[in-house]
This record gives C-alpha cells, sequence and structure tokens, in this order.
C-alpha cells in the first residue's frame, strides 16, 4: 500500500472529483496565501514559456488572448444589448 | 596594571550577562545547510519553451484529450464551443467582431512575413550577451590558471630556499672551524714561546754558573801560583826549550 499522501498536499490534476470541495476548502486563503499563489502561477508561466533561450510567439499571444476574453467578459453586460434575437 | 584588572573584570562581567535565549528556540528539526549550495552553478536556460499550437493553445491540452478523442478531438471541441457561443449569442457578432477580424489578418499576416526576421535579430542579440558573458568569464578562468600556475611557482621557489640555508650552515660551520683553529694555533705558539722562555732561562743558568766557576777555578789557581812556583816554573820552560832545540837542530 503506497504511503498515503495528504489531501493538502496533492496536486489539482490528482485530486477526485469527490474531493474536490474538500481540497478547496483546505487551500490557504489569507492574503499571504492568495499573493503565494498568484507569485507562483506567474513563476510557473514565466519559467516554462518566457525564460527560455529562443521564446516563441505563443508567451505573449497567450496573455493577449486572456486578456481579450477576460475583457469581453467584463463587457458581456453592455455587449448584450447588439443581439440580434432576444430568445435563443 | 590596568589591563590587569580588565582581564579579572571580564568573567565577572560574563557571568553578569543572562543567560542566551533558550536554545531550544532553533529548533533541531529544521536542518541547516544539509544540501549543497543552491546558488551555483546555475542551471542552463531550457532552449525551448512550451509548445503552443497555433499561438493560442498550449500542447499539454491536445496531449490531454488525445486518449479519448485522438487527434481531432480538441479541433471538434472547439469548433462545438463556438457554434454554441454563435448560435446562444454569448458571443455577439457586431462592429467590434469586423474591426477583430481585420485586426487579426494583419497582425497574422505581419507575424508570418517578418516573424523569421525579428527572432533571427532577437537570437543576435542573445548571442552578443551571452559572447560577451562568456568572454568575462573564460577570462577571469585564465587569470585565475595563472595565478595558479605563479603560486605553483613560488611554492617550487620556497623549496629551493632549503638548498639556500644548507650552504649558510656550511659557511657558517666554515667560519667556526676557522676560528677554532685560529685559536688552537694561538694557544700554541703562546705554550711554545713560554716553554721556550723556561729553556732559555735554565739554559743561561747553566752557562752562567759554569762561566762563574771557571773563572773562579782560574782567578783560584792563578792566585795560587806564588813567584817561587813562577820562577822554578820559568826556569824548566826555558831547559825544556834548550832541549828542544838541540834536538831539532839535531833533526835537521
Amino acid at each position: 500500500l503506497p504511503a498515503a499522501v495528504l489531501l493538502k498536499d496533492t496536486k489539482l490534476m490528482d485530486v477526485k472529483l469527490g474531493q474536490l470541495g474538500s481540497w478547496l476548502a483546505m487551500r490557504d486563503f489569507t492574503p499571504g496565501g492568495i499573493l503565494g499563489a498568484m507569485r507562483r502561477g506567474y513563476d510557473r508561466y514565466y519559467n516554462k514559456y518566457i525564460n527560455v533561450r529562443k521564446g516563441g510567439l505563443g508567451g505573449i499571444s497567450m496573455v493577449l488572448a486572456g486578456y481579450v476574453v477576460l475583457s469581453y467578459i467584463w463587457s458581456y453586460s453592455h455587449v448584450k444589448h447588439d443581439r440580434r434575437r432576444k430568445y435563443h | 596594571m590596568l589591563a590587569r584588572l580588565v582581564l579579572r573584570a571580564a568573567p565577572a562581567a560574563l557571568r553578569a550577562l543572562p543567560p542566551p535565549v533558550s536554545v531550544g528556540v532553533l529548533h533541531a528539526t529544521r536542518p541547516l545547510h544539509t544540501t549543497q549550495q543552491s546558488l551555483a552553478p546555475v542551471p542552463p536556460l531550457p532552449e525551448k519553451g512550451g509548445e503552443v499550437r497555433h499561438g493560442l493553445i498550449p500542447e499539454e491540452f491536445f496531449q490531454f484529450l488525445y486518449p479519448k478523442t485522438g487527434v481531432t478531438g480538441p479541433y471538434m471541441l472547439g469548433t462545438g464551443l463556438l457554434l454554441y457561443f454563435l448560435s446562444k449569442e454569448i458571443y455577439v457578432i457586431n462592429h467590434e467582431t469586423a474591426a477583430a477580424a481585420c485586426i487579426l489578418t494583419v497582425i497574422v499576416y505581419g507575424i508570418k512575413k517578418f516573424g523569421p526576421d525579428v527572432a533571427a535579430f532577437a537570437d543576435k542579440l542573445n548571442e552578443e550577451k551571452m559572447a560577451t558573458a562568456l568572454a568575462v568569464k573564460n577570462e577571469a578562468m585564465q587569470a585565475l590558471q595563472k595565478a595558479i600556475e605563479d603560486e605553483k611557482k613560488e611554492q617550487w621557489r620556497v623549496e629551493g630556499c632549503g638548498f639556500l640555508f644548507d650552504a649558510k650552515r656550511n659557511n657558517i660551520a666554515m667560519l667556526l672551524e676557522t676560528n677554532y683553529r685560529e685559536r688552537l694555533l694561538m694557544v700554541y705558539n703562546e705554550v711554545k714561546k713560554r716553554l721556550d722562555y723556561q729553556v732559555a732561562m735554565q739554559n743561561l743558568k747553566r752557562q752562567k754558573e759554569q762561566d762563574h766557576m771557571i773563572q773562579w777555578v782560574e782567578k783560584n789557581v792563578v792566585q795560587s801560583i806564588t813567584p817561587q812556583q813562577q820562577k822554578e816554573s820559568i826556569a824548566k820552560c826555558i831547559l825544556d826549550l834548550k832541549a828542544l832545540s838541540k834536538s831539532a837542530h839535531a833533526a835537521v
């Protein structure tokens, strides 16, 4: 029987669907924790796509695409009025 | 004197200090210096970044769906999502769509045409930076190598000092020997002089005694010759002479 890993330490992709709720509850939601999570995410993205010898287009284009999508979501309530049909 | 006072006061002062704050604060469970120094050598940068398909979607997504849906899975997902957004008008087609289409066309055309050139230029800049850094590193390494060789040479020279000291020791030994022999000679000469003096003194004394004795004997003998004896001896001598002259005349 392999040594049981604490739920706290498992990665998101290894968490079973049923444990998702408890896993989320265990995360660190203090401001320091949130900042740490953001810093870790940034570092991961940076070291994978930008901090390389021959960086490609994908590094920044993914960021820009994300920005486009986010700004569309934020302005959806305003774009809603341009719909051609009222009922879908 | 004041230093002694200070030295005597020091242990008392040390005892007066409060004991160090509980040693257990730094728990023994936290390991220190167990791993190697993490800063050097810095691992080299990866050659290429993560794979991105069509410049927008990372390759991991395609690999994630490949076992279940094969190669076309993500594309079908994309198409389905697009149609869903369009039909439900979650994505609304308005003037912004036309503008986005034009902009995207221009951007894609520009990238396809000038991409490789810009990439080559950026690579060249990077290469130059790397070359200067490498040159600095190589120079530093060479300087250090040279320093190491110089140091080894100095150590070799220090070994030669041993010979130098041996030669000097020999010199000193010779000087001492010479000095000793000089003094020995001097002692011998002095002693000889003194002994010669003693011998000369003895000789002189003997001679003086002899001379004195001879003189005394002569004096006494001369004194003892009375005038009567002198006349008799002179007469005898004359008689002897006459006899001799007779024999001499006879011989001739």
